[in-house]
This record gives C-alpha cells, sequence and structure tokens, in this order.
C-alpha cells in the first residue's frame, strides 16, 4: 500500500500503547511519514508532555495554539502539534456554551475533579469530544489526518471505551449527545481508526493482545495494523569469530575476539527473543505488522524522526492494498497523489531497514 | 571500590517507596526487593499495583483480597514473604468504616454512588490508598520490611501530594456551598459560585448533583479523623527509616521523569537512598583498533566480519547514549547509590527470575 493511500484511509488516527513502548515516537513518526506524503498532518497531544515536540527538534512544549512543527515544503504537508488537555477541552466546551467566564474558575477551584468524579471519563469525552471537532472541522482548517497520541499506562482501553459507558449511564444532556457523536467517530472506519505500539517482547506482546480484544469487543474500533517499535536490526552473526577474521585476512587479538564474540552472543540471543515474540503476535493477533526498527541510541530527535518515518513508509509500502469495501473516498485535496517517498534529504539510517 | 549494592542503601529501612516511570520494571523491582529481604531471613510484605499477569501468578496474586498471603519459597530463618496487590475501593471503604461514627454512617457513604466513582475516577485516589495501605500495614507491626510499588499513573510521581489532593478535594469550598441545606445559604453564596453550580447542574444532571451533596452530607464529622490520619500517613513517609528507590531506564523519556521526581522529592526534603536503572545494554568497548567496519567491507570474504564489527558499533553507541542518561540522573540524585540491572536473558516470572533480579541488587549478599 502507497504511504499516502494509508494515511487517507481516516481522518482520524489515535495511537494508544502502554507506557515505555514508544507511543509518542509512533504517533510523530506517523504525522511525519503523512506530511511526506503529501498530506496535511496535525498531531494531538493529551497529556502535554515535552517528548513529542523534541521528536522535531523543539525544546518547548506544545501548548493549546497550534504551531507548526515542520513547515510544508515541496511536495510534503506540513506537521502541526498542539495539546488538548482534558482542562484546555472543558474550557473550550465551555466557551462554546457562552460560559467562557465561569471557564477559568471551573479549572482553578477544582470543579473539573467534582465533574470527573461525579461522572467518571468525563475528562475523556471531553477531549474526544474536541477530537471530534477537529475532525469536523478539518476540511476547513486543511487538515488531512489527525494524529492523536493517547494516554498512557493502561489507559487506552478507559479512555476509548468511555463513550459507550456515559451513552448507558446518561439519559439525557449535552454530555449524551457528545458521547453519542464521538461513538460513531471510534466506529466508523472511515473516519478513525486506532494505530496500537507494541514491543517486540513478553509482557508488551501480553498486554498488546489483551488491549486489541478489548478495544474490539468494548468499542468496535478499526485496528490498524499494530505497530512494532525497537525492532532490533537482525544481523546474521558468525559463532567462530576467529574464523570470520581469518576468512577475511585479518588477524585479532584475543581481547577483541572475546569482545566480539560477546557481542554477538548478546545480539543473537536479543534476535531471537524477538523474533519469538513477534511471531507470538502475529498467532495471537490478526493483524499486520509494522515494525520499527531500534536506532542504536537512546536519543530520539529529527534526524531519528526522519529514519523512522522512511522505515514506517517502508513498511507500510509492504502492506497489501486495502480490501476494496473499507476503501475510503479521500476527501477531495487540491494536490496531486504524490510519487512514493524516495529519496528524501535525510541523515542516512545506519541502523537499516526493519528486519 | 565495592560493587554498587542496595544493601548499605536499605540498611536500617522499615519501608521501601519504589518509583518511577511506567513501563521500566518497577514491579519487578520492587517484589525483587522483598524477595531479597525473605531470603535474608526478613519477614517482607510487597504490595503491588499492576503486576503483569505471569509475575502476579508466580506470587499468588490470583485470589482476591487486599490483605497480604504468604508466598512459599526458599526464605531464611525467621524469613517470609507476603504479597498482596492493591484493591484501591476496599481500602478506601476499610478507612471509611474505621472514622465513621457508626454502621449507618459507613453505609450511608459506602452505598452512595458519588463515593463509588471516587475510587475509580478521582485522580490521586489510588496512589493516596496506596501509602494508605503502606500505611496501615506498617502500623500493624507484622512485618520487617514493607515494599511498596507506586502506580502507573501519567504523571507516575504524583502520590506525595496524594494525601493533601484528597483533603483539599474533601474541603473544597464548592462542595461547602453544595452541602448548605436552604436556598438561604444558596443567596449567601455570590453569584459566580450560584452561576458554577448552574453549569455543573447543567451538564451533568441534577441528579449528580443530589449524589455529591448526600456523600458531603455524609462525610460530615469524619474529615477531621482523615486530617489525623492523613498526617500520619505524612510522617511515615518522611520518617527516616523509609526509604526511596528511584527506579528507571536509561532513556530519554524515563531519565527525565525520574530526574523531575527526584527533584519533588528533594524539594519535600526527602532523598533518594537509590537509583535502580533496568535494562542496561552490555558494553562490550568500541571496536578493536586497527579495524572497522567501513575497513573490512572493502576486504574480501568479509561479510560476516563486517557483521561482528557492526554489531560491536551498535551496541557500543547505544551503551555510550545511555551512559549518559545515567550520567543525568546520578547527577540529580547526589549521595543516591546506583545500581544497574542488565537485560535480563529471559521476563521475570517466577522467583527464580526475581532472585535473578535481586543478586543484581545486592550482589555479593
Amino acid at each position: 500500500m502507497q504511504p499516502r493511500a494509508f494515511c487517507s484511509q481516516s481522518t482520524v488516527v489515535i495511537v494508544a500503547g502502554k507506557g515505555g513502548v514508544g507511543k509518542t515516537t509512533v504517533a510523530a513518526t506517523m504525522a511525519l511519514m503523512a506530511a511526506r506524503a503529501g498530506r496535511r498532518a496535525l498531531v494531538v497531544d493529551v497529556e502535554g508532555t515535552a517528548a513529542l515536540p523534541a521528536l522535531f527538534g523543539r525544546d518547548a512544549p506544545l501548548g493549546y495554539e497550534p504551531v507548526t512543527l515542520e513547515a510544508a515544503s515541496d511536495g510534503s504537508g506540513p506537521v502541526i502539534g498542539r495539546t488538548l488537555t482534558p482542562d484546555d477541552a472543558l474550557a473550550e466546551y465551555l466557551d462554546d456554551h457562552g460560559l467562557r467566564r465561569v471557564s477559568k474558575r471551573m479549572t482553578a477551584t477544582g470543579t473539573l475533579e467534582l465533574v470527573a468524579t461525579a461522572i467518571p471519563g468525563i475528562k475523556d469525552i471531553l477531549v474526544l469530544g474536541k477530537v471530534k471537532q477537529l475532525e469536523q472541522a478539518a476540511p476547513s482548517q486543511g487538515t488531512d489526518l489527525i494524529v492523536v497520541d493517547a494516554p498512557a499506562a493502561g489507559h487506552a482501553v478507559g479512555f476509548l471505551a468511555t463513550a459507550r459507558g456515559l451513552l448507558d449511564a446518561i439519559g439525557v444532556g449535552p454530555i449524551r449527545a457528545q458521547s453519542a457523536d464521538v461513538l460513531d467517530l471510534l466506529t466508523d472506519p472511515r473516519r478513525c481508526q486506532v494505530l496500537l505500539v507494541t514491543l517486540p517482547e513478553e509482557t508488551p506482546v501480553n498486554e498488546v493482545v489483551e488491549t486489541a480484544f478489548l478495544l474490539e469487543d468494548r468499542v468496535g474500533v478499526k485496528l490498524g495494523p499494530v505497530v512494532v517499535n525497537g525492532m532490533i536490526p537482525v544481523l546474521d552473526l558468525p559463532d567462530d569469530v576467529a574464523g570470520a577474521a581469518a576468512e577475511a585476512g585479518v588477524v585479532l587479538d584475543p581481547a577483541a575476539r572475546g569482545a566480539l564474540s560477546a557481542a554477538a552472543r548478546f545480539r543473537r540471543h536479543r534476535q531471537e527473543l524477538q523474533a519469538r515474540q513477534v511471531e507470538r503476535l502475529a498467532g495471537a493477533l490478526p493483524l499486520p505488522q509494522l515494525r520499527l526498527p531500534f536506532l542504536w541510541t537512546t536519543e530520539l530527535g529529527r534526524p531519528e524522526l526522519g529514519a523512522l518515518a522512511d522505515a514506517l513508509a517502508g513498511a507500510v509500502t509492504d502492506l497489501p492494498d486495502a480490501e476494496p469495501p473499507e476503501t475510503a473516498q479521500p476527501p477531495e485535496t487540491t494536490q496531486p497523489p504524490e510519487p512514493p517517498v524516495t529519496g528524501t534529504p535525510e541523515p542516512p539510517n545506519d541502523a537499516g531497514p526493519p528486519a | 571500590m565495592s560493587t554498587p549494592s542496595l544493601t548499605d542503601a536499605l540498611a536500617g529501612a522499615d519501608v521501601v517507596i519504589c518509583a518511577g516511570p511506567g513501563g521500566v520494571g518497577k514491579t519487578t523491582t520492587a517484589a525483587a526487593v522483598a524477595v531479597h529481604a525473605a531470603a535474608s531471613g526478613q519477614r517482607a510484605c510487597v504490595v503491588t499495583i499492576d503486576p503483569a499477569k505471569r509475575l502476579a501468578d508466580a506470587l499468588g496474586l490470583e485470589a482476591l483480597g487486599n490483605e497480604p498471603h504468604p508466598v512459599e519459597g526458599p526464605w531464611g530463618d525467621g524469613g517470609g514473604l507476603w504479597a498482596l496487590m492493591l484493591d484501591t475501593k476496599s481500602t478506601f471503604d476499610t478507612l471509611v468504616r474505621r472514622y465513621a461514627a457508626g454502621p449507618q454512617q459507613a453505609g450511608a457513604i459506602l452505598s452512595n454512588p458519588f463515593y463509588r466513582n471516587i475510587s475509580g475516577a478521582l485522580s490521586g485516589t489510588q496512589e493516596y490508598m496506596a501509602v494508605e495501605k503502606l500505611y496501615e500495614l506498617h502500623d500493624e507491626g507484622r512485618f520487617d520490611l514493607v515494599v511498596v510499588d507506586t502506580p502507573p499513573t501519567r504523571q507516575a510521581l504524583d502520590f506525595l501530594d496524594a494525601p493533601r489532593r484528597l483533603m483539599r478535594f474533601l474541603d473544597n469550598r464548592i462542595f461547602r456551598v453544595l452541602m448548605m441545606p436552604t436556598r438561604a445559604g444558596l443567596r449567601a453564596v455570590n453569584v459566580a459560585t450560584q452561576l458554577l453550580l448552574r453549569v455543573i447542574s447543567r451538564v451533568v444532571g441534577g441528579e449528580v448533583v443530589g449524589q455529591a451533596l448526600a456523600f458531603f452530607t455524609a462525610f460530615e464529622g469524619m474529615e477531621q479523623g482523615f486530617r489525623d490520619r492523613t498526617d500520619r500517613v505524612e510522617a511515615l513517609l518522611r520518617a527516616e527509616t523509609t526509604r526511596y528507590v528511584l527506579i528507571a531506564s536509561p532513556r530519554a523519556a524515563a531519565t527525565a521523569e525520574a530526574c523531575y521526581f527526584a527533584r519533588r522529592l528533594a524539594a519535600a526534603g526527602m532523598g533518594v537512598a537509590a537509583v535502580v536503572e533496568n535494562r542496561v545494554f552490555p558494553d562490550y568497548g568500541p571496536p578493536p583498533p586497527g579495524i572497522d567496519t567501513p575497513k573490512a567491507a572493502a576486504l574480501p570474504n568479509s561479510r560476516s566480519l563486517s557483521a561482528l564489527l557492526a554489531n560491536a558499533a551498535e551496541l557500543h553507541r547505544v551503551a555510550t547514549s545511555e551512559a549518559r542518561h545515567i550520567r543525568a540522573l546520578a547527577a540529580a540524585t547526589p549521595g543516591a547509590r546506583l545500581v544497574r540491572v542488565p537485560f535480563l536473558t529471559d521476563e521475570v516470572h517466577d522467583l527464580v527470575g526475581l532472585s535473578e533480579v535481586a543478586a543484581h541488587l545486592f550482589p555479593g549478599s
């Protein structure tokens, strides 16, 4: 599938996963890949952390006002970023209902806590309601794709199941209407899909399988491919270090042989573990996998994000085309279809393509 | 210089609080600390929040209930391991029963729908109940050591504020207004507050406001008991025998969160006794002198050698990058012991695995 087609399947993509699996990185990667495929991407951070702007090489945390994280250029759309915290969403909800004057007081006095306690899930529904609003306004705002970096730490199911829960719990009123709208959005595959993120390790795999089934059962949201982040690129590493050196006509001292041999043992072991886990994931979850490489660094900035976007585009290109009945009619844009993303002016990705 | 160990950092401790961002092996580390104590002849209890399923099975946490239960194992003389998985609601229920004037008041609160939502929806409740349970177990005096895992919340680090935050919630003047029984009372409050109340009613419905009102009415008279308890819980959090172990992993986001937490603890006048860096890549050093990947690639028949060199270079690169994070967290936690736990050969899901982690945390003991 072409990356542009992949990014045109739905207007909203919600990226979800447990803490520590690289959910924010994947959200940023998805947005950048979409932009390079000529889509205009908006990435929404519901927690307001510094991680998202840092991936685009920016120090300042995002705020409520949209900022350009990546300018549009020849053939590429922009990446716009903004936060959308529950407090933001409540303030805007009240503004929209002509209650601007109380909105400040409500957030400042802890009244949001009262409301949130009275109706669990109201924070989530305010945020998702605002996402729905952004989606509705997308054509007029010049947005093609909205990538939502969902809350972490196992809240993904709760976050997305809120709308159905509130519909069952509340008979009338604006919150019920909001919940119904949000549920419409979540259950329409042409409008919204969820990308689940995991790592090729035992516990993250177990958790993503559980989350996937819960989301299907309790929300009915369309699940896109599972993103397996942090895949160690596979190298064919021989046991016999001395032999490999001799083959190339190189003599290594014992210390060097020992170090290379120990390093190879470690890598082979990690490679075996991750192969077992992605296989287990494939067996447990009938979803395609998009694998992103581990980049051998713990600091991800703009160059690494570019490399990951390349890798994601490559993995997407390897996916089969979407099943015909679900093929979305992408909203008309003024731009002609872009050629596949190649030869982007990125630093080389020395981690190589995903395994 | 001796191998870094938690032994000194935890000497004389009767409470260990394991804190840190999500996804770095906090629960496993907490359990390993308790396993080590039990093996050393202490009566140790680990309070976990959200264990991975196989670890929960290994600790016998399948069973429901909010009380510690014994875990069989090769414990030292007089030692033993107990484990419990925190049940936030049942901990809160116990607290309500303790401070209610009688069964009637307790019943009125426990059956109130608004109260039932507090345990699930009020941010900070789970954190507070974790320290509340910790206080209860410590207070009972049954254990030599109580190890508590902190919840994987969004901030992951807010349990220090949790007792205060709950009190603020229960003290909120909005609720005082809600509790005024007569319209005269409502007239006495200012226009802005009345507007706020109308907004709440309009958004959430009158029924919900009624439930909240009933809750705060039923709660009346219990605030002092809660407040006193909160003070004692806070005193325990500050006690010299309570030690903080900061658990992190040498990645950018985890390090940033851990540094933030170290600053928060320092600002609260508490220190970090030890830092545990989990999932650390091994470093086999830079590639051997005289030969590197590009040079090798130019040689004939060098595919295998090139791969070996590339691997060593990549591992060295990530280890170097991790070392920067480890140094940054060490700088933010002066005086704390630093222990590195490497990538383990397999995931930890039994007592053998926990003992392996404990061997890294307490080498040579």
